[in-house]
């Protein structure tokens, strides 16, 4: 009974029927793999209360003669999924279409939906494989997801990766984690996504915000990372992966362990570590850049057709360690720090992580219950909380010295329940509500004023999805979100600060407590949402389809842009929400069309996002302190353009060698003031020449060119700033982005045979072949260093 | 089963963990915040002590440095001179310098004068031997006018050129304060 965690859906097709007085109906049908779409031999199709019952041949195809009623029941089962039991009217519809839920994926079922059951099959959706998430296992989610065009990262340093999905980042990328909406202030570019990149089994990404079902806010777009997939071979399973690298003379270690039973009951677990030292770029080290990454996941539960729950539980914690040379005092550092052509402070290689640092903890917990329903549906019952903790250690003196500048901790309580309405295939609907309540408490202890203050957090939303098949070409999504949001908070601003902004004027009435030269206030800001998609599909013949798709979403503004108030060192800037801020409202466009056939593919997606009320951060001019001069950035809203095109063609030159070329091309506009938008990433291609063959031990390799042009459209925003030292003006180049550059990647894998089963996969990679030296613009710490040189990973994958 | 059991003790640890209390917030009053730096300059031999003072009671808020100087220098004296650095946010206010000389080996004063209006040594150094600039001395010459730039560097590298007699050039780390005084000498 093991065997039956397969993953499988069952198409039944009803290709010939005749109905008549006598026994003489005939039906016959196909039984396939919802995935593949391959033929499923050997599954039975049994008539309830008779003996008639016919088997799946070599094509998936059966056939039961001698019917005498055109109203029975089937019994659809296979050795690896679950039988299911539907009711058949002949004569009220000819072609059926019956979906058996599988074992297997009833595991992972909530996560896997969007890969499986594509929901979001009218949206620009891209799925990563297990595969090519190992090669990324000594690095982070968002260095595996920029495999898809039109996705890139915001980074600082080379630890800090930040998925950037078609210009948008941050609070307008939504992650979901193992169906949690991540709560990991991910508000902040220097904050990302507290994910084990070993944990994930596949990663979907979704472009834009028609996913609803996640939330209505993904401006940008959703990350849903889906758990390892069990495939139970055996009842006791698990795999592990060593790696190490030369560059940081990083190694690390990722290991899982599943155990199955019968009745529907489960276990299993995932641990991994990783570390790494100081890495190098082609021309120095990049002294206190190192970072140590711990993290385990549990997930136990019982599923049975009828009813299951799940109980899971992860944990991660990151170290990692800021480029010494980014943390500075004023514009002058600045200056300094951008003239000098490599970082200030280079010191011998560490595995040491000092100050600059972030320490990073993330735990979830969360609980599932599904009961289905008979010809009506699933409902799904979801809780989860999250603690996320975060420190941040600023250089500080004398007794300070190894106190966190920045302590925060943000614990979520989300509960959520879907419906799914399933009982028709052709036309399915989901409803679903979720409520959540969120506390963020900023620690006192560091001595030092609050980023963000202490808030509270109260989301409600409901949604509804319907799924329409019109024929076999076309099928239509629509689906529309109402979104609640209240924050209160409680912050201490600056009396000299608050009169500044004009805060004395408009909200005056929010003061609870006047301390003199602080006041305590108590701002409570609603927010009303209203998200709408809509989506069509059509498949032009067996090679050729097309997606269109539109998607209204609206965004509240995130704790930074309405409370941030104070000095970043790792910018040298001081940072400024508006308590006056409203949310910001998209309207997407956008139209894929793909070809696949046996010579090439080709892949278009295309995009226009007009964005009302765009939420930017943007410099406001320079304030004079003790410590130097700083230029000011406030957050402001206006009226932004972004449209892009995607590319992603592959051509078969034969059984071993492809060739694929991945290019996005993104335009984005302050239309308000008529300029480029800030950060937008420049013209990327890559191209890929790929050799396999299966013969020597599955052997792959491939090289890879990747040429980032200039960015040449960008908001100029440098400014003069005076130097007293020297008693003069200069420029502060903060605008200008790096040159074009072109560097070379390879890879190669082989399995290697141990044991009579089991099989070592080996993969021996090279980034940056050419050990070129180059910045990129999209990293913040681009003023100070370049980015990381030559680098040799090794990688050895066991499955057992 | 025994899952089960790992089941209900799975909620348990998660029951635990989601325990919370929230409160108002407590005020922070930062410690080390620099909002006073202080320059007094005694004329060696007798005569009118000159103060030097930029004071930024806001720290990193929206206020400008308040800038006094007591009077004018005298021509062709040695001064002795010394600095205080307060934090004055908080009461009674805290008396940087003493950090910043407990730890000299990790800071340095660097006086940058323009127009050659005054001439800086320092007077007092740190357990390797290097200046700090708490102490110091500055010596005029002829009537002329032009600006004193004081900063505090936290982190320099003394060993870099020209850093130990004064040069803040290659001195590199992070500027924990800076005030710039125009000064007369006549």
């Amino acid at each position: 009974m093991s065997k039956k965690y397969y993953l499988t859906y069952v198409f039944v097709c009803f290709t010939y029927l005749l109905i008549g007085q006598n026994c003489n109906l005939k039906f016959t049908g196909t039984v396939k793999d919802f995935h593949d779409g391959t033929p499923i031999v050997g599954a039975t199709v049994k008539i309830e209360g008779l003996k008639t019952y016919a088997v799946t041949d070599s094509k998936g195809n059966f056939t039961i003669k001698n019917i005498c009623n055109s109203i029975f029941t089937v019994k659809v089962a296979h050795v690896s999924c679950e039988e299911r039991i539907i009711q058949i009217d002949l004569k009220k519809k000819s072609l059926y279409e019956i979906r058996l839920e599988h074992h297997i994926e009833e595991l992972n079922e909530v996560t896997l939906r969007s890969e499986v059951d594509k929901k979001t099959k009218t949206s620009q959706e891209t799925v990563l494989k297990g595969n090519i998430l190992a090669r990324y296992s000594a690095l982070s989610l968002g260095d595996a997801i920029k495999e898809i065009p039109g996705v890139s990262s915001i980074n600082t340093g080379n630890s800090i990766v930040k998925p950037v999905i078609n210009g948008l980042h941050s609070s307008r990328v939504l992650v979901m984690t193992n169906n949690v909406r991540l709560q990991d202030q991910e508000w902040g570019i220097e904050h990302a996504p507290n994910i084990d990149i070993n944990s994930a089994g596949s990663v979907s990404l979704i472009k834009g915000a028609n996913a609803l079902e996640y939330g209505g806010d993904a401006i940008g777009g959703v990350i849903v990372v889906n758990p390892t997939r069990i495939f139970a071979k055996d009842s006791l399973f698990g795999q592990t992966t060593v790696n190490a690298q030369t560059n940081g003379r990083g190694y690390g270690i990722n290991s899982s362990l599943t155990k199955t039973y019968d009745e529907g009951w489960y276990i299993s677990g995932q641990a991994s570590y990783k570390r790494s030292g100081d890495f190098n770029s082609p021309d120095y080290i990049l002294t206190n850049t190192g970072n140590e990454s711990t993290a385990f996941s549990l997930f136990t539960g019982r599923k049975k057709l009828e009813y299951g729950y799940e109980l899971y539980y992860s944990y991660l914690k990151n170290e990692i360690a800021i480029l010494r040379s980014s943390h500075i005092g004023n514009v002058e550092d600045l200056v300094d720090g951008i003239n000098s052509q490599q970082p200030i402070v280079i010191d011998p290689f560490s595995y040491d992580i000092n100050a600059p640092k972030q320490e990073v903890t993330h735990q979830i917990f969360k609980g599932t219950f599904y009961q289905r329903f008979k010809n009506f549906g699933k409902l799904d019952i979801q809780y989860d909380y999250q603690n996320n903790h975060r420190f941040e250690f600023d250089i500080r003196v004398g007794d300070d010295r190894n106190t966190p500048a920045i302590d925060l901790r943000l614990q979520s309580h989300t509960f959520k329940s879907t419906l799914k309405l399933d009982s028709n295939s052709e036309n399915t609907y989901k409803v679903g509500i979720m409520a959540g309540l969120q506390d963020n408490f900023a620690n006192p202890s560091t001595g030092v004023r609050r980023l963000i203050p202490d808030y509270e957090k109260f989301d409600f939303g409901f949604f509804t999805l319907g799924n329409f098949k019109i024929n076999d070409d076309f099928s239509l999504d629509a689906g529309i979100r109402y979104d609640f949001n209240r924050i209160d908070a409680k912050k201490f601003y600056q009396t000299s600060r608050w009169n500044e902004r004009g805060y004395d004027v408009d909200f005056a009435d929010i003061i609870i407590q006047d301390f003199g030269t602080q006041l305590l206030v108590n701002p409570v800001f609603d927010f009303h949402n209203i998200s709408i998609s809509a989506g069509i599909a059509y498949t032009m013949n067996d090679n050729s389809s097309l997606i269109l798709n539109y998607g209204l979403s609206n965004r509240a503004p995130n704790a930074s842009e309405l409370f941030s108030d104070g000095l970043h060192h790792s910018a040298a800037r001081i940072e400024l929400g508006d308590l006056r801020i409203q949310k910001e409202t998209s309207n997407r466009i956008s139209g894929t069309y793909s070809y696949k056939g046996e010579k090439a593919s080709i892949n278009i997606e295309g995009f226009f996002n007009h964005i009302q009320d765009f939420i930017y951060l943007e410099p406001s001019g320079v304030e004079t302190t003790i410590r130097g001069s700083f230029p000011v950035w406030e957050h402001k809203q206006i009226n932004a353009t972004l449209f892009g095109v995607d590319l992603n063609m592959s051509h078969y030159i034969n059984h071993q060698f492809t060739i694929q070329n991945k290019s996005s091309f993104i335009k984005g506009k302050d239309v308000s003031s008529n300029r480029a938008l800030i950060d937008i990433p420049a013209f990327k291609t890559v191209n890929i020449i790929r050799y396999k063959n299966e013969k020597w031990s599955n052997f792959n390799a491939e090289l890879q060119s990747e040429w980032v042009f200039r960015q040449n459209e960008f908001p100029n925003n440098n400014f003069e700033a005076y130097i007293p030292r020297t008693d003069s003006f200069v420029l502060v180049d903060i605008s200008t982005p790096p040159p074009a550059y072109h560097i070379l990647n390879f890879r190669s894998d082989f399995d290697l045979k141990i044991f009579k089963e089991n099989s070592v996969n080996v993969a021996f990679t090279v980034n940056n072949v050419l050990n070129t030296s180059y910045r990129e613009y999209l990293n913040r710490l681009r003023y100070f260093a370049d980015e990381l040189g030559r680098n040799f990973m090794i990688q050895l994958k066991f499955n057992y | 089963m025994r899952l089960k059991l790992i089941h209900v003790s799975f909620i348990a640890f998660a029951a635990v963990l989601s325990c919370n209390d929230s409160e108002d917030p407590i005020i922070i009053n930062e410690e080390e915040v620099i909002t006073t730096v202080t320059a007094t300059l005694t004329p060696v031999g007798g005569g009118t002590i000159i103060t030097l003072q930029s004071r930024d009671l806001d720290g990193d808020g929206p206020n400008v440095p308040v800038i006094t100087i007591s009077g004018n220098l005298a021509p062709n004296t040695t001064y002795s001179g010394a600095i205080e650095v307060l934090n004055e946010t908080v009461t009674p206010a805290e008396n940087i310098t003493e950090e910043v000389e407990e730890e000299g080996d990790e800071h340095q004063f660097f006086f940058t004068p323009t127009n050659n209006v005054v001439t800086v040594a320092y007077a007092d150094m740190d357990i390797n031997g290097d200046p700090i600039g708490i102490e110091f001395t500055l010596t005029t010459t002829n009537a002329s006018s032009g600006n004193l730039t004081v900063t505090l560097i936290h982190e320099p590298n003394k060993n870099a050129a020209g850093v130990s007699s004064g040069d803040i050039t290659n001195a590199g780390g992070e500027t924990d304060a800076e005030a710039t005084f125009a000064i007369g000498v006549q």
